[in-house]
């Protein structure tokens, strides 16, 4: 199971981003496990100063930013 | 490469055809006959609206490639260590460079306090950020010339080094809420380092979708009121309440501003038809630097990290310095 994480506090674009990892595993079949942490202390402790950012088992992929659709399935195939 | 150079040759084309273009426009539609309003309220958007268009278009796609070599990650780098009034300056012409929205403001502001930087030399970053955006520059620039679009920049830049200057002599850390100063995270980064031309230019694009396909609309908007104003509203109608004479109007110019909120692209010819229509620099200046640079929202998420009263603090200080720029050019011009 690929452990996904979305970075944000409520941005529009957390709110896509959370959207698209969704998309990306249904659309897939990846066995996922997608949460969206909004606290501010838990985000910051993640270390990223841009929100969305986005982890992917443990490990910081993007922040700030979004993946395109096929950079997010090769990081959750990857994982 | 290819594709970005024809875009780019084809982009230099347009643009230094467009009086051209609009005057043959301008004869077939039989407009030029016509000694109305609302011909020379046409005219004007004709030529107005894709000119402006045009270089939204090419600047926020440059400032995407540009902002690709400022991550917040590298100005952070960069600020660290910085003694206060060098910091400030450094903060503020960072500010222009480095990707910024306002819903980011707190974990950036976070991120910095974190690594030890000033609180004054971050309150510098935070007030150039918003205030300094390239649309607001490039529509300065296309609307009323190069001497407006730097004044407005040097200003902008004047009054976040100074706000962050004063705000740290003042030694507000107490305002601070206790947690940020727990936080310890790992500054692992994202590996984002290893990007290269393409990607950079990809950011470009991404840029210019991003912004422009949020703007455009407010543009044509806009300059349509211009236009209209242009064409039908008296030169003076606005010398009365916004003109020079009116003491009173920069600081209620500001006043109105704060707890509006637009971008840029939004108040700026809402800021042309002031100014057309008898307003002084100053005064259309003041307004718009409280508009874009202080916001209600960015107040309230910024309430998050600071306390009521240094969000006063840090609003009456740039109020303030906005207000004394607004009198200055209003002195000047």
């Amino acid at each position: 199971m690929v452990e996904v994480r979305v970075l944000g506090s409520g941005c529009a674009r957390c709110k896509e981003l959370e959207k698209m990892c969704y998309n990306v595993a249904a659309e897939n079949n990846i066995d996922a496990d997608i949460q969206k942490i909004s606290d501010l202390k838990e985000i910051m402790s993640y270390g990223i100063m841009q929100t969305p950012g986005l982890v992917i088992n443990g490990e910081m992929k993007i922040s700030g930013k979004l993946p395109s659709a096929t950079t997010l399935l090769n990081w959750m195939q990857e994982a | 490469m290819w594709f970005v150079t024809g875009l780019i040759v084809i982009w230099f084309l347009i643009y230094f055809n467009l009086e051209r273009l609009a005057v043959v426009i301008y004869n077939i539609t039989g407009l030029s006959s016509v000694k109305d309003g609302y011909a020379r309220s046409i005219e004007f958007f004709i030529y107005e609206v894709p000119k402006v268009l045009l270089l939204l278009t090419i600047i926020v796609f440059v400032m995407g490639i540009i902002r690709t070599y400022f991550s917040p990650e590298k100005t952070r780098a960069l600020l660290e260590k910085k003694s206060l009034f060098l910091g400030n300056i450094l903060a503020s012409v960072l500010g222009i460079f480095t990707p910024f929205c306002s819903c980011s403001a707190v974990p950036l502001f976070i991120g910095f306090v974190e690594a030890g930087i000033p609180l004054g030399v971050t309150l510098s970053f935070l007030i150039a950020a918003p205030m300094i955006n390239e649309v607001a520059v490039i529509l300065l620039f296309g609307l009323f010339g190069w001497k407006t679009a730097v004044i407005y920049v040097s200003t902008g830049l004047v009054i976040a080094i100074i706000s962050g200057y004063i705000i740290g002599k003042l030694r507000l850390e107490r305002y601070v809420e206790p947690w940020v100063y727990e936080i310890k995270s790992n500054r692992k980064g994202t590996g984002e380092d290893k990007i290269n031309l393409q990607d950079r230019i990809d950011s470009g694009y991404t840029a210019v979708k991003d912004i422009v396909g949020k703007v455009w609309i407010y543009i044509i908007i806009g300059v349509g009121v211009g236009s209209f104003a242009h064409g039908y509203v008296p030169e003076d109608f606005m010398a009365g309440i916004m003109g020079k004479s009116n003491w009173w109007a920069v600081p209620l110019s500001v006043l109105i501003g704060i707890p509006l909120y637009s971008n840029a692209a939004g108040i700026i010819p809402i800021v042309q038809v002031l100014l057309e229509k008898g307003a002084s620099l100053g005064t259309a200046l003041a307004f718009m630097m409280a508009v874009i640079g202080l916001s209600l929202p960015e107040a309230i998420i910024l309430k998050k990290v600071l306390k009521l009263p240094m969000i006063f603090i840090f609003f009456g200080i740039v109020g303030v310095g906005i207000i004394l720029t607004g009198y200055i050019f209003n002195l000047i011009y």
